[in-house]
């Protein structure tokens, strides 16, 4: 048992740290309020491989593991879900696709400019009508004159409208299973399609920086070749994505915590009541320790999960307990945090209140809180 | 072209310290050790000549970055931070005889190391977070027996030669010398760099090299031994008092009110 970082791993962590405190820091409360796209940001982040973190050099990755992948999520989101989300949704749900499924040829034209962040892809596996039952899609493509036509509607999905945004990734009904279901494949959908058009931005309660569409195809025509993975593999493919995916929303979810529980911290040292700082009052000191208890646990199943992943191992269960946890605790970490900050914790100008809109996907993004309970009851042969 | 840029490890100015009373040393225990930030600069104007180099049409040789420091083996670590930044490789001088080396000390040593590893230029940052003399950069140059170009705002090199900006009270000056020569920067050189993650991930196989004091062969005894000033007291700085608070009905009241204080204290 070793709970020791790598030297990388925590070169890593600080390095994230300090980028996310010097540059994303500042911008969050504007970004948010404005709903604006950090276009400048992205850049950044590229420049310092964080589109491609995870992803080996040779394919314009920077090479490092999941725990970092991890850290650096964590790191992000605790000065903004935004920012993070942005980052995590390109890597884990935009990007890791090709470099697991891609052929050669495809990992050269797609994941390359993906790891090297400049271009961005989004992942259409949600509809209107089939969220946790993403099995029930309604998206048809069929093969006519070596064309695929598409068409349906995708709902939510991250990064899929900005102006570096290539295209997207979607599953679709391309015929029936022996078995009578349907045969899910993953198509690769490029932005310039004909009959392939993106609504405009939802206004959302939290993460409102980040760029979230809804995409519909009528009659898109795309290439025979656009096939990602084996034909039929489709939901498959995208549930061993969202495996993964489980992972970052954990490390999302821990990283928003953590940033709730450093403006607590800092607040219930300044705010003085009845004579002396409201820390100094056990009412806030048990809040505040039962907080970080919250966060150490779920950072350290978040961690393990990475570390599992890492290790060839079987992560999916502990990727989804950890995942559900984490979800949880920052729900209950920024409430007490805005219970700690009470009226100004309302006020738009505390960090806080964003976190509080920002918290509340983390329990419904990559499987509702119910659909982890029902994955793992599973899992433990219920 | 070989560019050394000297750096130091100082303790973290984030973190708060304490000066035991006993010794009267800082405390290191829980105070992380980090690269000086004004060497951050040093490093940033080193890669930014070193990319202009490689970028200009012709050019021959491609520049080298090599970090160099004066410390203990566990600046490791800290110098891999440089390492990942962009710099080729490092050099750690690295003995127990160096503990208690003051400028003079610290500037024979080090020339002696340099002249060894070898350089055409040597970019230093202004003084160290800690100590705060400034002193090491001009006494270096000394014992090098090169020109000393201090407070650089900009560096070029063409032709062999070196073209500075120094920054002064009112403006900067331009200079130009020979190489080899040492420049020390100043802060508007530019923004220090964040190490890449791709930097951070391939410092580990980049290569530090330790010179030990014998292999100097210095005629001088350094260290404490040698050194020539002595640090007798270390004291934490006063306790600021209170600020007065000026209450208004308005904001013309309150100028005002300031305006006369600043008045009877004859600052205005």
């Amino acid at each position: 048992m070793n709970f020791d970082l790598t030297d990388e791993q925590r070169a890593i962590q600080a390095t994230v740290a300090e980028f996310a405190r010097e540059r994303v820091a500042p911008r969050a409360e504007e970004m948010d309020r404005n709903e604006a796209f950090p276009y400048d940001l992205v850049a950044e982040m590229a420049d310092l491989g964080l589109m491609g973190l995870p992803f080996p050099e040779e394919y314009g990755g920077a090479g490092a593991d999941t725990v970092s992948y991890a850290l650096a999520i964590m790191e992000l989101a605790r000065v903004d879900a935004s920012t993070a989300i942005t980052m995590a949704a390109h890597v884990s749900l935009g990007a890791s696709p090709f470099y697991l499924f891609g052929s050669e040829e495809q990992k050269r034209r797609y994941l390359v400019p993906l790891a090297q962040g400049r271009m961005l892809w989004g992942f259409g596996l949600t509809e209107p009508g089939a969220g946790s039952d993403a099995g029930n899609t309604q998206t048809k493509a069929e093969l006519r004159d070596g064309k695929w036509i598409v068409n349906g509607t995708k709902a939510f999905i991250t990064n899929s409208g900005t102006e570096l945004t290539g295209g997207t990734t979607i599953t679709a009904a391309t015929g029936t299973r022996s078995d009578g279901k349907p045969e899910i494949t993953n198509l690769i959908v490029p932005q310039d399609t004909v009959g392939f058009t993106r609504s405009k931005k939802y206004r959302k309660m939290g993460w409102r920086a980040s760029d979230t569409r809804e995409l519909a195809f009528a009659d898109a025509e795309i290439p025979a070749e656009n096939v990602l993975g084996r034909r039929g593999d489709g939901l498959r493919n995208f549930l061993t994505i969202l495996d993964g995916g489980r992972i970052s929303v954990a490390a999302l979810s821990v990283g928003l915590a953590m940033g709730a529980y450093d403006e607590a911290l800092k607040y219930a040292r300044e705010r003085r009541a009845f004579g002396k700082p409201i820390g100094k009052f056990q009412a806030i000191q048990f809040k505040l320790v039962d907080m970080l208890v919250e966060i150490e646990h779920a950072k350290l199943m978040t961690l393990k999960a990475a570390w599992e992943k890492d290790g060839g191992r079987d992560y999916a269960q502990t990727a989804s307990l950890a995942k559900l946890y984490a979800a949880e605790v920052s729900r209950r970490v920024v409430n007490e945090a805005v219970q700690i900050h009470g009226g100004y914790g309302f006020m738009d100008e505390y960090p806080v209140s964003r976190m509080y809109r920002d918290q509340k996907v983390n329990e419904i993004g990559e499987g509702t809180n119910e659909m982890q309970r029902l994955l793992i009851a599973r899992m433990i042969g219920l | 072209m070989k560019i050394v840029v000297t750096v130091k490890l100082v303790p973290d100015a984030n973190t708060e310290k304490r000066i035991d009373p006993a010794t009267k040393r800082l405390v290191r225990a829980g105070v992380e050790t980090v690269l000086n930030p004004f060497d951050e600069y040093a490093i940033e104007a080193a890669l930014q000549l070193k990319e202009r180099l490689a970028a200009a049409p012709g050019s021959a040789e491609p520049a080298t970055v090599t970090v160099f420091s004066m410390a203990p083996e566990s600046a490791r670590e800290v110098l891999r931070k440089a390492l990942a930044m962009g710099a080729d490789d490092a050099v750690l001088l690295c003995d127990a005889g160096l503990q208690g080396s003051d400028v003079w000390a610290t500037a024979y040593a080090v020339a002696a190391a340099l002249k060894k590893v070898g350089f055409d230029l040597v970019v230093t940052g202004g003084l160290a977070d800690d100590g705060n003399t400034g002193g090491v950069p001009g006494a270096l140059a000394e014992y090098l027996g090169v020109p000393g170009l201090t407070n650089a705002r900009a560096i070029e090199v063409a032709d062999g030669k070196l073209k500075v900006q120094r920054e002064t009270d009112t403006g900067y000056q331009v200079v130009t010398g020979p190489m080899p020569a040492l420049v020390s920067v100043t802060m508007a050189i530019g923004e220090p760099r964040y190490a890449s993650l791709k930097g951070i991930m391939g410092a580990k196989k980049k290569t530090i090299t330790t010179i030990s004091l014998a292999e100097l062969g210095l005629d001088r005894a350094v260290g404490s031994d040698g050194a020539k000033t002595e640090v007798r007291e270390l004291a934490a700085p006063p306790v600021r008092g209170k600020g007065r608070v000026v209450e208004a009905s308005d904001g013309a009241q309150g100028a005002q009110v300031i305006f006369d204080y600043l008045k009877e204290k004859k600052l205005v």
